[in-house]
């Protein structure tokens, strides 16, 4: 467990920096938690977390890394699921799954990913 | 725009292999981050180390002595030969001698000696060691650098299996509340959603959809990943990084473009969405009793006639060779079909009885090499004769692709390295334990791409696949050389 100050208020987070309690998640916290990744957050990154955070309230889980490629195909405009996977890495160099996700104040996937 | 976060530090590749010069110590700062209280409570272990905990660990590691009675004669058969000492992808990444095998199990040795050996209280004697903290530091340290992948019992002349023996200890340390969070978080998700990820059923089922709307796409075809339906024939269980990640989720259309052509019903369950069992991987037999329990439930309860597993290395160790002791006998699945059937096994067969037809071309533009999962190499065996887990997966590479190549002789089948990540060591934290084990197999792709212009790794293990697609870009490699042999068969079949 680690925490650092925020507004006043302490943030909790886990090991790895992701949030302990997603309620704490507001977008200048997503500032914060983008600029401790190193990630500049522009117009392109928000489509993203804001759409992720859609999805992850209503299935509860972030998406499989095909239906994000779907959805930025559609958000962005680009021709297939290659080009849409390299605009993600292109924002959040370490990946949707660790970097997009803990952003965008959701847990840490788990499991063989 | 975004500056990459860590730099590692990257052996070099040329493809040589050599035994490193020892480094004591070498990688004693590597830990798993520790278990969090409420995934240790959900799989029966105390939430966290308590006093007491060293009469507990030695009364644990007592009941081990008692029922494993490999665990004991290891403990006692080892004449320190030292032909495992450079077998160890570990110890050949890490220089590290606590990663030799025989040390590796020394740590546990000293102990065992002490507390149930004759000559066990005259220390310098016996060379025993009291269980001390100092001693469960080193366990909790090396006892996970080791992915139980078994490659150095395969040299042992007395077939001493460390990965036996890594799980005892990794056992004795979750039962007194010194646990790791990785593993331990899976397993609660598992219990929590059915699979190690935490996808709920609407979740699947929209996951599900997506795939199926691209392969359509893709395909022309109305290609279906049925969920939750009772009486189909089939219950297909991958792992679930099959529905969720890069390159797995492509094997997956693989899997469901056979069904579709075999014209064969399956489904996948909502309940089951998970073919791995990380309680292997602990050392737990009541974990990975309960989990290997919701497949043969569901397939009980879908009335199906057979139940297959997908591309996943241990989940195959643990349906293939646990499951009838664990949950069987399955008497009440179709007795024509073997129980559990790997889906390379399936898919083969179907190739051969003209079922399916596969077209190699679809693949020209790649040189195909193909890396054993130790899990699947090592610790069970594919199909109806000796050595079906090395051909199976060949011939199937063969039916769907023109260029193959093995990699470097004495790395391959039995000999196989692991890949660097298996046994629960495929968390972020020990990422420079992952990337010093990667590296014999890394030097053997570094060789392949050299020597024979290799461009695709093909596996059968989602570990192995998520690993390397770490591993490749760090040594140099493009990630997308990393794939599934149903990916391939998902390129070549004639729909």
């Amino acid at each position: 467990m680690a925490s650092f100050d925020y507004n006043g208020k302490t943030i909790e987070t886990d090991d790895e920096g992701y949030l302990q309690n997603l309620v704490d998640w507001d977008k200048g916290l997503a500032e914060v938690l983008a600029e401790q990744e190193g990630v500049e957050l522009t117009d392109k990154h928000w489509k993203l977390i804001e759409w992720i955070r859609d999805y992850f309230q209503k299935y509860q889980v972030a998406p499989a890394i095909k239906s994000l490629a779907r959805e930025v195909m559609k958000l962005e405009n680009l021709p297939d699921k290659k080009e849409a996977n390299r605009f993600v890495y292109e924002l959040f160099p370490e990946g949707p799954a660790k970097q997009l996700a803990k952003i965008a104040g959701l847990p840490k996937p788990t499991g063989c990913v | 725009m975004a500056k990459p976060k860590e730099k590692y530090k990257v052996p070099v590749l040329d493809g040589k292999i050599p035994i490193p010069k020892i480094v004591p110590g070498a990688f004693a700062y590597e830990h798993m981050i520790g278990a969090q209280e409420e995934d240790m409570r959900a799989l029966g272990f105390p939430a966290k180390l308590q006093d007491g905990w060293k009469e507990k660990a030695i009364g644990v590691f007592k009941e081990i002595l008692d029922h494993n009675k490999a665990v004991r004669d290891y403990m006692d058969i080892c004449v320190r030969c030292g032909a495992c000492t450079d077998k160890c992808q570990f110890f050949l990444g890490t220089a590290d001698p606590n990663n030799m095998p025989v040390q590796r199990q020394e740590l546990m040795r000293k102990v065992y000696r002490y507390y149930f050996t004759p000559s066990g209280f005259f220390k310098t004697l016996s060379n025993s060691q009291e269980l001390t903290e100092e001693v469960l530091k080193d366990w909790y340290t090396y006892y996970y650098q080791c992915s139980e992948c078994r490659r150095c019992s395969l040299f042992c002349p007395y077939g001493i299996d460390t990965a036996e023996i890594t799980m005892a200890a990794r056992h004795i340390m979750d039962s007194i509340g010194l646990g790791h969070k990785y593993a331990t978080e899976v397993i609660h998700k598992v219990y929590k959603t059915g699979n190690n990820i935490g996808i709920p059923p609407l979740a699947l089922r929209r996951t599900l959809d997506d795939l199926e709307e691209e392969m359509n796409e893709e395909s022309g075809k109305d290609v279906k990943i049925p969920m939750d339906v009772e009486g189909a024939e089939v219950l297909l269980v991958p792992p679930s990084a099959d529905f969720f990640a890069m390159p797995h989720m492509e094997s997956l259309k693989g899997y469901a473009k056979v069904f579709h052509k075999a014209g064969i019903s399956y489904t996948v369950s909502s309940y089951a969405s998970e073919a791995g069992n990380f309680g292997m991987f602990l050392g737990s037999y009541k974990n990975a009793k309960e989990i290997n329990k919701r497949i043969w439930d569901d397939a009980r309860r879908l009335k199906v006639k057979r139940v297959i597993m997908g591309e996943c290395g241990h989940a195959w160790r643990a349906a293939y060779n646990y499951s009838n002791t664990m949950n069987g006998p399955f008497d009440f699945l179709d007795s024509k079909y073997k129980q559990p059937t790997h889906i390379c096994d399936f898919t083969l067969g179907l190739v051969k009885d003209g079922v399916i037809k596969l077209d190699p071309s679809a693949n020209d533009d790649k040189v195909v090499t193909f890396h054993d999962s130790c899990m699947i190499a090592r610790s069970s065996r594919i199909g109806d004769f000796a050595g079906g887990q090395f051909v199976i997966p060949r011939e199937l590479i063969k039916a769907a692709a023109n260029k193959f190549v093995e990699l470097r002789v004495g790395t391959t089948k039995e000999k196989t390295f692991c890949c660097g990540g298996g046994g629960s060591l495929l968390a972020e934290e020990v990422m420079n334990v992952r990337i010093a084990g990667a590296m014999p197999r890394m030097q053997t792709i570094k060789e392949a791409v050299d020597n024979h212009g290799v461009n695709f790794c093909a596996c059968i293990c989602a570990i192995c696949k998520t690993q390397f697609t770490k591993m490749f870009p760090i040594y140099g490699f493009d990630a997308e050389m990393v794939g599934g042999i149903h990916q391939l068969v998902s390129n070549a079949i004639l729909m």
